[in-house]
């Protein structure tokens, strides 16, 4: 079993984070960078996976020089390789031109799965599995809280509003985990060794094949016209509880009309 | 008038708000045409008329629902195509996004999720990082295709009557690579769902434990008609199931009114609430963030103060 995951270098999510004045683009300077906490759970269900039989887990990333430290730190959970696609024309790509990379990068290497956490904390858009699933042509199997492989046989739990429906295809897939699917494992010493070592592709655009043209900011389908930082809140009505904070509260939610 | 195409969220015919909230939307940007997709079209048309509906498209059977997202995506994809709509605008749920970037493909268009509104002219405002910043953004390829979130703008009754236009579709190889053999439902609590509920009645580490929640936070919410929230502090606690977690991993809610108990705002949390209208808090200690967001607030002991309040809210019914 052969399986790919892809993952983001993020800013944390216990931090604030910010826009670049220039172009629009995530400040990435701004906050501590992490590994996408919802791709934690990729890499946990992909070593799993391998440990119930055999296999190799590739991590994958693209993302500026500095995000091979995430691809490292993945692979210090107890995955196998990297491959980074670091290109300074991959500055500001929107979702179709990340897709269009991702998958160049996965063809061709016959993974038999490619796992990705259902969203990243900072763009939030949950569209980058799906999007690779078509451009790959691959069975899109997304949402998923629980991930059974049989044979060349998938079944995931795709969460719904109503509960989850259990959906079956065949391999290869790919797959999206949701937060909580299982419980992420720390480093460990001998891993966290072994990851420095691990072999490690740094690939530039022209690696995989893709024209500058393709991706970018410049090229991306969709463009932020403006953005402004929200106005901080009017300091609202703040009492100290006298006994009587109940009944304040019930007053406001009165002259509100909430009730 | 051109046409912009909403795609219907409903189960069998029975139309969930948001597809009324993006008819309205649509009828900002040009002519709205509803797509309605699955079983049930009988039972929903009289009411997307009613929304400002002039025309419905009806792919109408079981069949459509039995593959993840891409017999929607097909049949988007060939409306898109006859039609050459203003927009494409979808419900911003886990299904919509993923029709939206397989759309956005599939007709080499930008796309744009999360939108709160978009203009005439066809720019989206998106509250990014947990509504910390505000951006407007407009798709500069193809058709606009643009997800938009739950509660955004308030549905209009026009009082029109929609034309049916039934659509022959048919399930691809593609499609049928994935197949959905079951499907479970979860036991409901009977309250309003977390993203779409007015109310949201919410609580963290103060709560103090799985009994708390149980026996303060849920009564004040049945007394409200709200849905139940809860920080991570307290689902990582095991207090309460994650899938009603508010923040920046889990759920991302901007309802009418916020009631926050026991919860410190952390970013992790103020990302998944603080674009809610009106904010009350209680919390013991004077100095928690949260009470940046409130626009009341208690500092006090939620033990004591939130049960006094749900015995005032239910005195008054």
């Amino acid at each position: 079993m052969k399986i790919c995951v892809c993952v983001k270098q993020v800013p944390d999510s216990w931090a604030e984070k910010k826009l670049n004045a220039g172009d629009s683009t995530l400040d990435r300077a701004s906050a501590d960078r992490v590994v996408n906490e919802l791709d934690e759970y990729a890499v946990e269900e992909a070593l799993r996976i391998v440990e119930a039989g055999e296999g190799e887990v590739t991590i994958l990333s693209m993302g500026p020089d500095e995000a091979a430290d995430s691809v490292r730190k993945a692979i210090s959970m107890g995955a196998h390789a990297g491959i980074h696609i670091s290109d300074p024309a991959l500055h500001g790509s929107d979702a179709l031109a990340t897709s269009l990379v991702l998958a160049k990068a996965i063809e061709g290497r016959g993974f038999d799965l490619i796992i990705f956490g259902s969203e990243s904390t900072d763009a939030r858009m949950s569209v980058v599995p799906a999007m690779v699933a078509a451009r790959l042509g691959l069975p899109q199997m997304t949402f998923a809280n629980k991930v059974e492989i049989s044979g060349s046989n998938l079944t995931i739990h795709r969460v719904t509003d109503y509960g989850y429906d259990e959906v079956e295809s065949s391999l290869p897939a790919v797959v999206s985990v949701v937060e909580k699917t299982n419980e992420p494992r720390y480093p460990s010493f001998k891993n966290i060794m072994a990851a420095k070592k691990a072999p490690m592709e740094t690939l530039t655009l022209a690696d995989i094949g893709l024209d500058a043209s393709t991706v970018g900011l410049a090229n991306a389908w969709s463009q932020v016209n403006d953005f402004a930082e929200r106005a901080a809140k009017a300091k609202g009505t703040i009492i100290t509880d006298d006994g009587h904070g109940a009944e304040k509260i019930e007053e406001f939610l009165v002259t509100q009309k909430f009730i | 008038m051109t046409e912009v195409l909403v795609l219907i969220d409903h189960t069998e015919g029975a139309i969930k708000k948001v597809s009324l909230e993006l008819l309205a939307m649509a009828a900002g940007i040009g002519e709205p045409s509803a797509v309605f997709i699955g079983p049930g079209a009988d039972n929903a048309i009289a009411t997307l008329g009613e929304h400002g509906a002039k025309i419905v498209y009806v792919v109408d059977g079981q069949a459509m629902l039995d593959h993840v997202v891409i017999p929607k995506v097909e049949v988007l994809t060939k409306l898109v195509a006859e039609k050459s709509p203003a927009a494409v605008l979808i419900p911003s749920s886990a299904d919509g996004k993923e029709i939206a970037g397989r759309l956005a493909i599939a007709v080499d268009s930008g796309v744009i999720t999360d939108a709160v509104a978009v203009s005439a002219d066809v720019v989206a405002t998106q509250n990014v990082f947990g509504g910390a910043t505000i951006v407007h953004s407009k798709v500069s390829k193809g058709t606009p295709i643009i997800t938009v979130r739950t509660n955004s703008i308030a549905p209009v009754q026009s009082g029109g009557t929609a034309t049916r236009v039934d659509i022959a579709a048919e399930i691809s190889a593609s499609a049928s690579a994935t197949k959905v053999v079951n499907r479970v439902s979860v036991a409901k609590s009977g309250r309003p769902d977390l993203s779409e509920a007015a109310i949201v009645v919410s609580g963290g580490r103060g709560v103090g434990s799985d009994e708390g929640f149980t026996k303060i936070i849920e009564p004040l919410a049945d007394a409200l008609g709200a849905a139940v929230g809860a920080s991570r502090a307290a689902t990582d606690a095991g207090w309460y199931p994650h899938q009603f977690q508010v923040g920046q991993t889990g759920k991302t809610v901007s309802p009418q009114l916020y009631l926050a108990s026991g919860i410190s705002g952390a970013i992790q949390h103020r990302a998944g609430m603080q674009t809610s209208k009106t904010v009350v808090v209680v919390n013991k200690d004077g100095d928690a963030p949260i009470f940046d967001l409130a626009d009341f607030g208690v500092i006090g002991d939620l033990h004591s103060v939130v049960p006094e309040l749900t015995a005032l809210v239910t005195a008054r019914k």
